[in-house]
């Protein structure tokens, strides 16, 4: 796995790693990079990557994985995103769904905007913060080594997790997704559900 | 048994019965108190208590993604949290029901919830929502029931805001 000049890990090698051999894992990718992060990895029915909604994303990935108790769902976001919705970590505490992990690519910038710093580049931690909201398995990930446990992790199903993943600030290319997001969202129910999705 | 004029939450709970509901996303407002009650003793629904009232669109999209149907519980105010969020469902083209029992309404006593109250409705359609108003005890249940037939069939939000005058304004003593 690849890092960057800052000397920390490229963000699509992580998540092409965490999307490695997936199974019936669903993603969802909060907007901005990590949408096109998870596109980057393939652009798949089980991927729901978000053009909008900025701070729900942990929430979506709640109500999917207490729909699908039985499949892994991984919520892939970033710093940005999820300071947005961080009392949504309160809210999945409580709940605590087994099947569900949220990893937050942590590049300390609002990529989508000019690369403006947030909360995260001034000593705010996130980790520290979801382990408060009661979320027992919450991890710090620097290493390549770290971030292949994170993936078995996130299929072990003993969530919920999450995962504070530090990556380079670098931008990558965009690899964009369907902007349709009707095509989106029935993709992906079809995919859980089958043909049946569009008859519910 | 509860005469009629007071049973109205008790009917929300059979319809959200009939219409197999299965996530109930909420922040707390006295008005449902009673429904809220109901759905916890139920082991067949998952509520969820929300920090905020946002979140539960998210939460409701993933619901449905994954094959489930839910409900979104506030009072008036919290629709002024979820005002961008609303783009979700709308983007998407999946169901949102929302029931929201109205503060800032007829007899309010506290100042900070007229505003909101006043633009409740205005401000759900302004952003493309499908909105129906109960103002009697025996219009909720024909209300709340198209709010969750126009959502489920027809793939958008939509909300019944259930009145004041159906469930009593707050008063403080005064």
């Amino acid at each position: 796995m690849r890092t960057g000049p800052t000397g920390k890990l490229l963000r699509r090698d992580v998540v092409a790693e965490l999307l490695r051999d997936r199974g019936g894992l669903l993603a969802i990718g909060g907007l901005g990079a990590p949408a096109w992060d998870i596109t980057a990895a393939g652009d798949v029915p089980e991927n729901l990557p978000l053009w909008g909604g900025m701070g729900a994303a942990a929430m979506m990935g709640l109500g999917l994985a207490l729909a699908q108790p039985s499949r892994p769902v991984a919520v892939i976001t970033g710093d940005g995103e999820m300071l947005m919705g961080i009392g949504s970590l309160a809210t999945i505490a409580v709940q605590r769904p087994r099947n569900l992990a949220i990893v937050v690519l942590d590049n300390e910038h609002y990529g989508e905007t000019g690369m403006q710093e947030t909360a995260t580049r001034h000593g705010v931690d996130l980790a520290a913060m979801a382990r408060g909201a009661g979320i027992g398995d919450c991890r710090l990930v620097k290493t390549a080594e770290e971030v292949t446990a994170l993936r078995e992790a996130i299929h072990g199903g003993a969530g919920p997790l999450f995962a504070q993943v530090k990556i380079d600030e670098a931008p990558v290319p965009l690899v964009l997704p369907p902007r349709e997001a009707s095509i989106l969202q029935a993709r992906m129910r079809e995919a859980v559900l089958g043909p049946a999705a569009h008859l519910q | 048994m509860p005469d009629a004029t007071e049973d109205w939450p008790d009917q929300i709970y059979g319809l959200l019965k009939e219409h197999d509901i299965r996530q109930v996303a909420l922040v707390p407002d006295a008005g449902h108190s009673r429904l809220i009650k109901r759905c916890l003793a139920d082991n067949d629904m998952r509520v969820v208590t929300l920090t905020t009232e946002e979140e539960g669109i998210g939460m409701l999209f993933g619901a449905w993604l994954g094959g489930e149907k839910g409900v979104l519980l506030m009072q008036s105010s919290g629709v002024g949290n979820c005002i961008n969020m609303l783009s979700v469902p709308i983007a998407h083209r999946t169901p949102l029901p929302m029931i929201v029992t109205m503060r800032g309404d007829y007899g309010e006593f506290n100042p900070f919830q007229v505003p909101m109250g006043n633009a409740t409705q205005q401000v759900l359609e302004a952003m493309g929502t499908l909105v129906k108003r109960a103002d009697a005890p025996e219009d909720v249940a024909p209300t709340v029931n198209a709010t969750l037939r126009m959502a489920f069939n027809t793939y958008r939000p939509t909300a019944t805001l259930i009145g004041q005058r159906v469930i009593g304004a707050k008063t403080f003593g005064k």
